[in-house]
């Protein structure tokens, strides 16, 4: 790293090659993107909170919604994200089996969640309340939609890396991604208490 | 007779610059003319002296210029900073203050208050309504005062306040009668409003300003300013013209349409605009503001429901005495264009 | 699927593309399709015949150096430059034309599509490009990197742009375009009013394009935040830099709500929801809000990067250090902030109501004070300064006096009552080419003229460019002072005929415009082309043409690979103007190896995939589009698993280099 003595006013470059870690900005790269990835969930969360009321005389949230399958539906995703967590404990501890076993954990909540969404969406469309129904269900559809897709890229990307932990190990590009997946996991996580929030029990309250 | 030759004279020799914006016979939009002319010298204040100064310093300051000061390192001075962002501040707070107070007063869904400069509105006086359609592409005025439509005419009496209720039936347009005042978009589903009033009698041209497809060229009216008696004999007119706006000939009328000559009807079906506003002219539709207040109540899921089926492009009808031939492509009638009109002796 | 009745069955190879997809019945389409064939035969030709395959993709298609990659860009916005003003040219040609019950040349299907693209090309394709390419040329150096942070996405992103540009170009000869308008409004842009491709081919264009974008909008805040020489804080960054990092602020909050947007118009136009819909519940108006919250953010994404380039050239050619360059900064802060509170005067005539229109009315006066502040920097930075009437400071004061009278137009344009009788009419069109014309584009040139040395080591000819200069702004002049007339004349815009004579006078002095334009673009096109064939004489050695201020005047022109054989050392905000004073020496030994990415195909192959998926998408063609989504996956997934991106420069090739650059400047000093 640059000393302050390299910064003297008399030096205007630096013999020796600064020290740029391979891949020093991705963590900050990735943050970046998470936001404007945010900004897409903001502007559906607008829709949705624009568009929330107009049922065009078709079924409102409180005939819809199934809150208790949507609360074990949440818990499948927090419990994911605390495993995700274990995952990254046991990779700071350079320990590859644990960490590959919690990342497989991980997928499998991720699938459950996967799995009641789409029930809970193949549902709705069988009761006939599919996204074509009203503006309304057009927004929900998209919003929950949208965070479906995520967690859906999640998933890939989470089988990915396993495959490359498990070709190349621990490695620091390994780890940089595995910080990355972590910021990703956890993210959609935030966003989905807020689609909990928003969407199903203000839903219910209204 | 003679006098009004006088004035159509300098008139017609003006003609190659009439800038309506610049010159309109309305209250408001001469109230909007004035605006526009307030906040250009406004910042011609500020804007005269930075181009002069551009061509002074460029030249001054010319490399082959050696008398000029030179002062490489000179890059920050705070008093000069201070005017530099305190002139322009002077400038907008000033401009802020006036747009704040013009946009209230000049707000188009404000009735209006005076007749003109000198003239307030007579407490007793009672607008004058219209409501407005956008079809595609033709414009439908109703006068539910007097019970009769037309289609790509308007007029008013000068002097009396007019109230304006527009929608679209389609897409969304914008109304714009630029002697009269500023324009205000028409969207479908949705009502707008507009209140100005005509001073001079004339025939004035309006159109939409906001582009709307294929036809959007030829959708243009007349807009006369009419003194009363003048109003009178063209009321008189419209509504013995014969004919009924029903909502069966209303569903011919909104297919797409290019360049329409004037149509008059006499009479118009009770209710027909709010059912456009609210997309229920379709016998059978449930209109948007009975499903609004369905879900506002939180009642149950609404049985049977009719939804009014979305405005789709239908087949040109052919033989119609006005606008374009029928299409050779295919696709055009897709693009809702070059439809010929609907027939409108068949309404 | 809500299908239009009308429409022909939805073949499964296919999709909804038939012969009768070939625009064969336009005669103008037709020949532009010869013309531009022949033309892609005869270059093809060309390459193959001089073996140039190899040669482009080794050193040009794969590159991740973010010099080469600014240069693919720039390259991209001139040739769409040529496409976006060709229907300029068309519009001022049909408009000039149909008067008096003349239907003028073109049919409404035609016209239509000509003026929607001329607006999505201009921004999307030409500015756009232009903007990006810049800041990805000139950012790294002037912050004394080898490269920005990601380059591989550097590749990616461009290709991805490309993508865009080949989508939209797909449109003139395979279908239509949209019809609609540069920003697509619903519900005209709804399936119901626009069945056709058309709108497609326009939601497909702008995603592919955006996520180039918004990738390299990630990219370069990175770069700017973690790659700065050592010493150069924040406030010691060259302006261009700063207004750089506020554009790609703004791109990465900006585009992904244009991407939302239009993928809600094409859940709306796909799967028949009921976003932007007249009927169930659905809502235009907010369509028409959320697209002008990336669109007023969009405006400033193009001219900020301008107005660093403005700054730079003024400094350079006034012989002195830029005025007040910590209000600069401020005032560029501002811009960017402000930049999304004053979305709704788009609008003002939808009927939002006086104090909701006071307020964005307000607020979008307010962003004119950072603005005029900056213009009084400029002219402070004259005053007592030596100006030298190169090429880019011409620019720069064509500049200052057409955008300070486009500022004004479009504060007065702020004013609702006055936006009332102004607003969609050719006084709007006027203003906003007052701006982008004599902001983003007179930039752009002022831009192309200042770093073309750096870029190439040689000057571009100086009387053509002159000659183009004083076309290309008479010209200007010409075009869009009629248009402001006839904004006051009530007419109003995309109009395809007329019925009042009285226009038609105002409408041939417009053509006139843009004909000296069109001569303005040729003498440019000549300038490069004749200053490419003289390089010798106009070839410059020291790599510091201008007397730069500046850290990328630091090396040589071109500069090599790495940029800076030894990262330098900041004291000064005028980095390279300080070490000059302080009489630095080159070090001419102890070069070491550098490290250094390397090149890789993936990009290309991602955007060919993505333009495939977007074609699929359009015509229905649903196996094509699953295909080339799988294989996007694919290609991304096998690209991960190649850990090795980088290389080392050996320490002897570096000498080879700065010895050979030592040599030509010892030239041009015996």
């Amino acid at each position: 790293m640059t000393t302050q003595a390299d910064l003297d006013r008399e030096r205007f470059h630096l013999d020796e090659e600064p020290h740029h870690p391979e891949g020093s900005s991705t963590m900050l790269g990735f943050w970046i993107y998470l936001m404007s990835d945010c900004l897409i969930f903001a502007m559906l969360f607008a829709t949705y909170g624009v568009l929330g009321t107009s049922y065009a005389g078709g079924p409102g949230p409180k005939e819809l919604f199934d809150l208790p399958l949507v609360a074990v539906n949440t818990s499948m995703l927090l419990l994911s994200s605390i495993t995700y967590g274990f995952a990254m404990l046991a990779m700071t501890d350079g320990k590859r089996g644990a960490t590959q076993g919690w990342l497989a954990i991980t997928g499998l909540f991720g699938l459950a969640f996967l799995g009641i969404e789409l029930y809970e969406f193949s549902h709705l469309i069988h009761e006939g309340a599919g996204p074509q129904t009203s503006a309304f269900l057009s927004s929900f559809f998209t919003l929950v939609g949208t965070h479906g897709l995520h967690v859906t890229f999640g998933i890939v990307w989470l089988v990915t890396l396993m495959v490359q932990v498990q070709v190349k190990g621990l490695i620091p590009a390994n780890r940089r991604r595995l910080m990355c997946l972590s910021l990703f996991w956890h993210f959609l996580d935030v966003i989905w208490i807020g689609v909990f929030t928003f969407v199903y029990l203000m839903g219910m309250l209204r | 007779m003679i006098r009004a030759a006088s004035a159509a004279v300098p008139a017609l020799f003006l003609g190659g610059c009439q800038m309506v914006v610049m010159n309109p016979a309305g209250d408001i939009a001469l109230q909007q003319r004035n605006l526009v002319i307030f906040a250009t010298v406004l910042m011609l204040l500020i804007v005269i002296p930075v181009i002069a100064l551009v061509g002074l310093f460029a030249w001054r300051y010319r490399e082959s210029n050696k008398e000029a000061r030179y002062e490489p390192d000179w890059d920050h001075s705070t008093q000069l900073e201070l005017v530099i962002w305190a002139a322009p501040l002077l400038i907008v707070i000033c401009l802020g203050a006036v747009t704040w107070t013009g946009t209230h007063l000049l707000d188009p869904y404000r009735p209006i208050g005076r007749i003109d400069r000198d003239r307030p509105v007579p407490a007793n006086a009672k607008p004058l309504e219209v409501q407005v359609v956008a079809l595609d592409w033709k414009w439908l005025f109703i006068y539910p005062e007097y019970g009769f439509a037309t289609v790509n005419e308007l007029a008013a009496p000068v002097d009396r306040p007019i109230r304006f209720r527009l929608t679209s039936s389609s897409v969304m347009n914008a109304f714009y009668v630029p002697t009269l005042a500023g324009m205000i978009y028409t969207m479908p589903s949705m009502e707008t409003k507009l209140h100005a009033v005509i001073n001079k009698p004339g025939d004035y041209a309006g159109f939409s300003s906001n582009y709307s497809g294929a036809g959007f060229s030829g959708m243009r009216f007349r807009f006369y300013g009419m003194d009363d008696a003048g109003f009178a004999a063209w009321v008189a007119r419209n509504r013995a013209a014969g004919g009924t706006l029903s909502r069966a000939n209303y569903m011919k009328l909104e297919k797409p349409t290019e360049k329409v000559p004037v149509m008059r009807f006499a009479s118009v079906a009770p209710g027909l605009f709010d059912a456009v506003v609210n997309q229920c002219v379709r016998p059978g539709t449930t209109c948007m503001s009975d499903m609004m207040g369905h879900d506002a109540a939180g009642m149950k899921h609404m049985p049977g429901k009719g939804m009014p089926a979305q405005a789709k492009p239908e087949e040109a009808l052919t033989g119609g005495d006005a606008g374009e031939a029928p299409p050779k492509n295919p696709t055009d009638v897709q693009q809702r264009s070059n439809a010929s009109p609907s027939n409108p002796s068949t309404l | 699927m809500q299908t239009p009745t009308t429409h022909p069955a939805i073949s499964p190879f296919l999709g909804r593309f038939t012969l009768e997809s070939l625009p064969l019945h336009e005669p103008i389409v037709v020949a532009t399709f010869v013309a531009v064939a022949i033309g892609g035969a005869a270059l093809l030709a060309a390459l193959t015949y001089f073996k140039l395959w190899g040669y482009l993709w080794k050193e040009w298609f794969t590159t991740v150096d973010h010099k080469r990659i600014g240069i693919m860009y720039m390259i991209l916005g001139i040739i769409m430059l040529l496409r976006g003003f060709s229907d300029a040219i068309m519009m001022r040609l049909q408009q000039a034309w149909a008067f008096g019950g003349s239907e003028g040349y073109l049919n409404a299907h035609h016209y239509d599509q000509v003026f929607t693209a001329h607006g999505v090309i201009m921004i999307f394709f030409v500015a756009m490009p232009i903007v990006t390419g810049l800041m990805n040329y000139v950012v790294p150096l002037q912050i004394g990197a080898r490269d920005v942070s990601f380059p591989f996405l550097n590749n990616f992103s461009f290709w991805m742009t490309a993508g865009g540009a080949v989508t939209v170009m797909m449109s003139l000869f395979v279908g239509e375009f949209a019809q609609t308008g540069w920003l697509a409004m619903p519900p005209l842009s709804g399936i119901g009013f626009s069945p056709g491709v058309g709108v497609d081919y326009y939601i497909w264009s702008l995603q592919i394009a955006g996520v180039g974008t918004l990738l390299s909008g990630v990219n370069l805040i990175a770069t700017i935040v973690k790659l700065r020489a050592p010493g150069m804080t924040m406030m010691k960054m060259p302006i261009f830099c700063w207004t750089a990092l506020c554009t790609n602020i703004l791109i990465v909050a900006a585009f992904p709500v244009l991407t939302a947007v239009l993928a809600l118009l094409s859940l709306d136009r796909y799967v028949d929801t009921a976003f932007f819909t007249n009927t169930l519940g659905g809502n235009p108006m907010m369509y028409v809000n959320l697209i002008w919250i990336w669109g007023h953010p969009e405006v400033y994404i193009l001219i900020l990067p301008m107005f660093g380039v403005f700054s730079e050239v003024t400094s350079t050619f006034s012989g002195k250090r830029l005025f007040g360059y910590t209000s600069m900064v401020y005032a560029t802060l501002v811009i960017t902030v402000l930049a999304y509170l004053v979305w709704l005067h788009h609008f003002f005539t939808m009927g939002s109501g006086a104090s909701v229109n006071s307020f964005f009315g307000i607020t979008t006066m307010i962003i004119s004070i950072p603005t005029g502040a900056k213009i009084f920097n400029w002219l402070f930075t004259m005053y007592r300064g030596r100006v030298r009437f190169e090429l880019p400071m011409m620019w720069t004061i064509a500049f200052m006096i057409t955008f300070t009278l486009g500022g004004m137009t479009g504060v007065l344009l702020a004013v609702p009552p006055a936006d009332f009788v102004l607003h969609n009419s050719l006084f709007l069109v006027a203003h906003f080419h007052n701006v982008i014309i004599g902001g983003v584009l007179f930039g752009a040139f002022a831009a192309i003229n200042y770093w073309w040395p750096k870029a190439f080591g040689f000057k571009l000819d100086v009387w053509w460019g002159k000659l183009s200069f004083w076309l290309w702004v008479s010209g200007f002049y010409f075009a869009f002072m009629p248009l402001y007339v006839l904004g006051l004349m009530g007419v109003t815009r995309r109009l395809r005929t007329f019925d009042d004579p009285s226009y038609q006078i105002w409408f041939i002095i417009a053509g006139f415009g843009a004909f000296l334009i069109a001569l303005g673009i040729a003498a440019m096109l000549i300038q490069f082309f004749v200053s490419i064939r003289n390089r010798k004489a106009l070839r410059d050695v020291t790599g510091d043409p201008w007397h730069g201020r500046t850290l990328e005047w630091a090396t040589s022109s071109p500069p090599p690979d790495y940029n800076f054989a030894f990262t330098p050392v900041v004291h000064d905000g005028d980095a390279w103007a300080d070490m000059k004073t302080r009489g630095y020496k080159r070090p001419l030994n102890g070069y070491k190896d550098i490290h250094m990415p390397s090149n890789t195909g993936a990009g290309v192959i991602l955007g060919a995939l993505s333009v495939a998926f977007g074609v699929g998408m359009i015509w229905y063609v649903w196996w094509l589009a699953a295909l080339s989504f799988v294989g996007i996956i694919g290609v991304a997934i096998v690209h991960t698993f190649n850990y090795k991106r980088d290389y080392y420069i050996p320490a002897a090739e570096v000498t080879r280099q700065e010895e050979a650059h030592t040599a030509s400047l010892a030239g041009v000093t015996a």
